[in-house]
């Protein structure tokens, strides 16, 4: 019986260890000297909103959210933005740094591409705006009315992927979703954010 | 800060080399007395040479034993343990039974939503119109389901049905561990309904709502309870490796899944760095570990032969504990984290080629001599290519941990077709193999039909050596393309087509497979296939049967 008890205790103390070597010694770590950035405000309530629709939807298994070092890979040459650092996150939870890239990075998406109406078109279906996109059509993040209403942003959509009649007006999701794309900007330079030293 | 981080990265590898160090003492000084007679302790009495398979026909078997070598029949005492055991397979039969089956739905609906999944990679426009079927939301519903539903689920069935059989008892306290069953059943459905339906925690391999989790949590630990029952009853002197695996498994696990899904723990980077620690420890420490008992049971079972080596089954035991505890990082190579943790991470990952060398080792010397019994027997097959895929992807892991490739591979499909070399190639097959082993001593009876098994192992065989191959090129083209900024980036998606479309049909292949496989067992369990033979080895222990057989 002892035994065992040893190998459970030793595999407990193991694993505790470890967790307070990559969890809790760096999260420490950044605790104390992260500081937010001054040309990073909160969420808006609607970007908070759009991203929980980000979190339903699942975007995160094609897109990351973390642009690498130079040194890393071509991600500030391919307009992605400078390397990601532990300051550009302190207002996510959950995280959304992602591990795929089947589509490109979007933590600075807002910057990129700031117009609401190319999000718009892209998001009904991408394939309006880059034929070559294998990102999927979200079509029920919009209805089709007959006509506008005074309040509606209205889809702008070549004549293959309109409707036959009507017009295609943006969901609530839709927007919500759309502001936190344009919400998603981390172009401030890093060396004005407040840091503390640790020690 | 540089000063105490080269400390605490010095600090840590001191402590794990120096804790492998003091066990390669241990071991060397004969502090565990175990050696050859632990590695007997899975054989009863005369059993030593005796091929096993259950999965074949009795002639089948037969040839197999003249392959291995003749053997006398066994003794009184043979019989005795012959007869125990058999008591000690009915007790355990419930809710091994329940585990098990569960598991076998959950793998079909897994396999035919990862299908999904997979064709709307190249049919984007497909299915569009429900929420419930957007790719976002199929995609954490295949992992689930596949790794909680699936993995997690024939792990424990078959870590229930061995415990009787390590410890040498009747299993302790059954109707908790069926009771675990339904309740983690609940969970996975519950989960996976929240998923389609758009409630989700929004991190890799914790996306069930924290409150469905606690379902999860319950039925683990109903598990458990026969674990520990069983084990304060034991008739054995030593504790077998598989004992060890499921035993720091089980404290493992419930500390990883309750850590990782306490709400609002942490935010932002720190968050993620709890989410990595978690989603590779979930590989390393608690499906590896439900792979690796099953496989450190089946193979020496299977060929009638002890392991290889029992104290190098200890080296990998505990490098594999030091080590792999702390890969996590390597998830988040070149991400916004410490990289001081980071390559601590990194190192671990390379480290890890010891207990995996170990462990392969021990595995493959110990079918090696004995190779020509893999012609013979199904379950053989599945488990011991289920071995070497384990020291494959193992290997893989390790290269791929190293910055300069994980520079190139870090985003791309490169490492999902790692990801299913892993989970389906190691611990997939080892659980076909185990299942194939097990279930006639559920039923009391042989595989109905055996040419199914032989078309589920070919079906799987070739459609998964499409997926791998296919995904493993394009992912790395892919990783390429994207590293080089003289190509726009939708190069590397336009490249992937064509093997992102092979991935499907190799999908298609291994989900029809899992389809024959799970229709299979479902008649044997419900013994309504033609009964081929009953043979004496499956019959209550009252029923004295003749000497021969195995059992
Ligand atoms: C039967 C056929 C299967 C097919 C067609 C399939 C397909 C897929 C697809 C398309 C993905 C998504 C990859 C992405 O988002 O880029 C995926 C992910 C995954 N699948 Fe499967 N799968 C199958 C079986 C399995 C099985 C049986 C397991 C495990 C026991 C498994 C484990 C996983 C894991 C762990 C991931 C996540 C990979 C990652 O995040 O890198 N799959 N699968
Ligand atoms: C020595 C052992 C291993 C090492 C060092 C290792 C290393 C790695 C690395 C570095 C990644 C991340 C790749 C990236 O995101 O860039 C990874 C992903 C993965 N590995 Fe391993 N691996 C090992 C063994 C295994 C085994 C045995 C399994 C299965 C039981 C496994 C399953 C996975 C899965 C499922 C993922 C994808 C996780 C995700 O993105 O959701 N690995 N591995």
């Amino acid at each position: 019986m002892t035994r065992a008890l040893g190998i459970v205790a030793a595999a407990a103390m193991i694993l505790l260890f470890a967790a307070l070597m990559i969890v809790v010694m760096p999260s420490i770590q950044l605790q104390a000297s992260v500081r937010p950035p001054e040309g990073l405000k909160p969420y808006s309530e609607s970007a908070l909103v759009g991203r929980d629709v980000y979190v339903s939807l699942g975007c995160v298994y094609c897109h990351s959210q973390q642009p690498r070092d130079p040194s890393l890979g071509p991600d500030a040459i391919r307009g992605w933005g400078r390397a990601a650092v532990p300051a550009d996150f302190i207002y996510d939870s959950p995280h959304l740094l992602g591990t795929m890239r089947t589509g490109p990075d979007l933590l600075n998406i807002g910057a990129r591409q700031p117009s609401v109406d190319w999000h718009m078109t892209h998001l009904y279906n991408p394939r309006a705006v880059m034929p070559e996109s294998i990102m999927p059509a979200y079509p029920f993040l919009f209805e089709v009315k007959e006509e506008a209403g005074p309040r509606d942003i209205v889809v702008n959509l070549p004549d293959d992927f309109a409707p036959d009649g009507g017009v295609v007006v943006a969901r609530p999701a839709a927007r919500d979703l759309v502001q936190y794309l344009l919400e998603l900007d981390r172009t401030y330079p890093v060396d004005e954010i407040p840091v503390e030293e640790a020690d | 800060m540089s000063t105490a981080i080269a400390f605490l990265l010095a600090a840590t590898f001191v402590i794990s080399v120096g804790g492998l160090g003091l066990l390669i003492w241990a071991l060397v000084n004969d502090q565990f007395t175990m050696g050859k007679r632990a590695a007997q302790t899975i054989f009863g009495t005369d059993e030593v040479g005796r091929v096993e398979d259950p999965a074949t026909p009795a002639d089948t078997r037969a040839e197999m034993q003249r392959e291995r070598g003749e053997i006398a029949d066994r003794g009184q005492q043979g019989l005795e343990d012959r007869a125990a055991r058999v008591r000690a397979d009915r007790s355990s039969r419930t809710p091994v039974t329940w585990w098990l089956a569960s598991s076998l739905v959950w793998l079909v609906l897994g396999s035919i939503i990862g299908l999904i999944v997979s064709m709307k990679f190249h049919m984007p426009d497909w299915l569009v119109n429900d929420p419930a079927l957007t790719f976002g939301r199929l995609r954490p519903a295949h992992l689930n389901l596949v790794a909680y539903g699936w993995a997690s689920m024939a792990g424990v069935g078959v870590g229930i049905w061995l415990i009787p059989r390590l410890f040498k008892v009747t299993l302790q306290g059954p109707a908790y561990a069926t009771a675990g069953a339904i309740i983690w059943n609940v969970g996975i459905f519950l989960g996976t309904a929240a998923l389609l339906t758009g409630y989700s925690d929004g991190m890799e391999w914790l996306e069930f709502p924290w409150p469905i989790d606690i379902t999860l949590v319950v039925g683990g630990a109903l598990a458990a309870v026969p674990l520990i029952l069983s084990l304060l009853k034991r008739r054995v002197q030593h504790l077998y490796v598989s004992a060890w695996y499921l035993l720091a498994a089980l404290i493992w696990f419930p500390m990883l899944f309750v850590t990782a899904n306490l709400p609002n723990l942490f935010s932002g980077v720190e968050q993620s760095m709890l989410n990595w620690w978690y989603a590779h420890n979930v590989l390393g420490l608690w499906m590896t570990p439900l792979g690796l008992a099953a496989a450190y049971y089946m193979i020496p079972k299977i060929v009638g032969a002890p392991i290889y080596s029992y104290s190098l089954s200890l080296v990998g035991f505990w490098a594999l504990a030091l080590f792999y505890s702390q890969v996590g990082l390597h998830h988040l190579i070149g991400g916004p984290v410490p990289t001081w943790a980071v390559t601590i991470s990194i190192v671990h990952s390379v480290m890890m080629v010891i207990p995996v060398v170990a462990v392969a080792v021990n595995h493959h010397m110990t079918v090696a001599p004995h190779w020509r019994l893999l012609l013979y027997s199904p379950t053989l097959r599945f488990v011991v290519l289920g071995a070497v895929m384990y020291t494959a992807a193992s290997l893989q892991g390790s290269m791929q941990a190293l910055r300069s490739v994980n520079e190139i591979t870090h985003f791309t499909h490169y490492t999902v077709a790692h990801a299913h070399l892993g989970l389906y190639g190691f611990l997939t097959y080892i659980m076909f193999g185990a299942i194939y082993f097990i279930m006639p001593r559920l039923t009391g009876r042989e595989w109905p039909y055996p040419k199914a098994i032989t078309a589920h192992f070919w079906l799987v065989f070739v459609g998964f050596a499409v997926y791998f191959i296919f995904l493993s090129i394009g992912g790395w083209l892919q990783g390429l393309a994207m590293q080089d900024p003289s190509r726009p980036f939708m190069e590397s998606v336009t490249l992937t087509l064509p093997y992102l479309e092979a991935r499907s049909v190799g999908g298609a292949i291994m989900t029809l497979g899992h389809v024959v496989f799970a229709v299979h067992a479902f008649i044997a369990l419900s013994r309504s296939g033609p009964v081929r033979d009953d043979a004496a080895l499956f019959r209550r222990p009252a029923a004295q049967s003749p000497a021969g057989g195995s059992a």
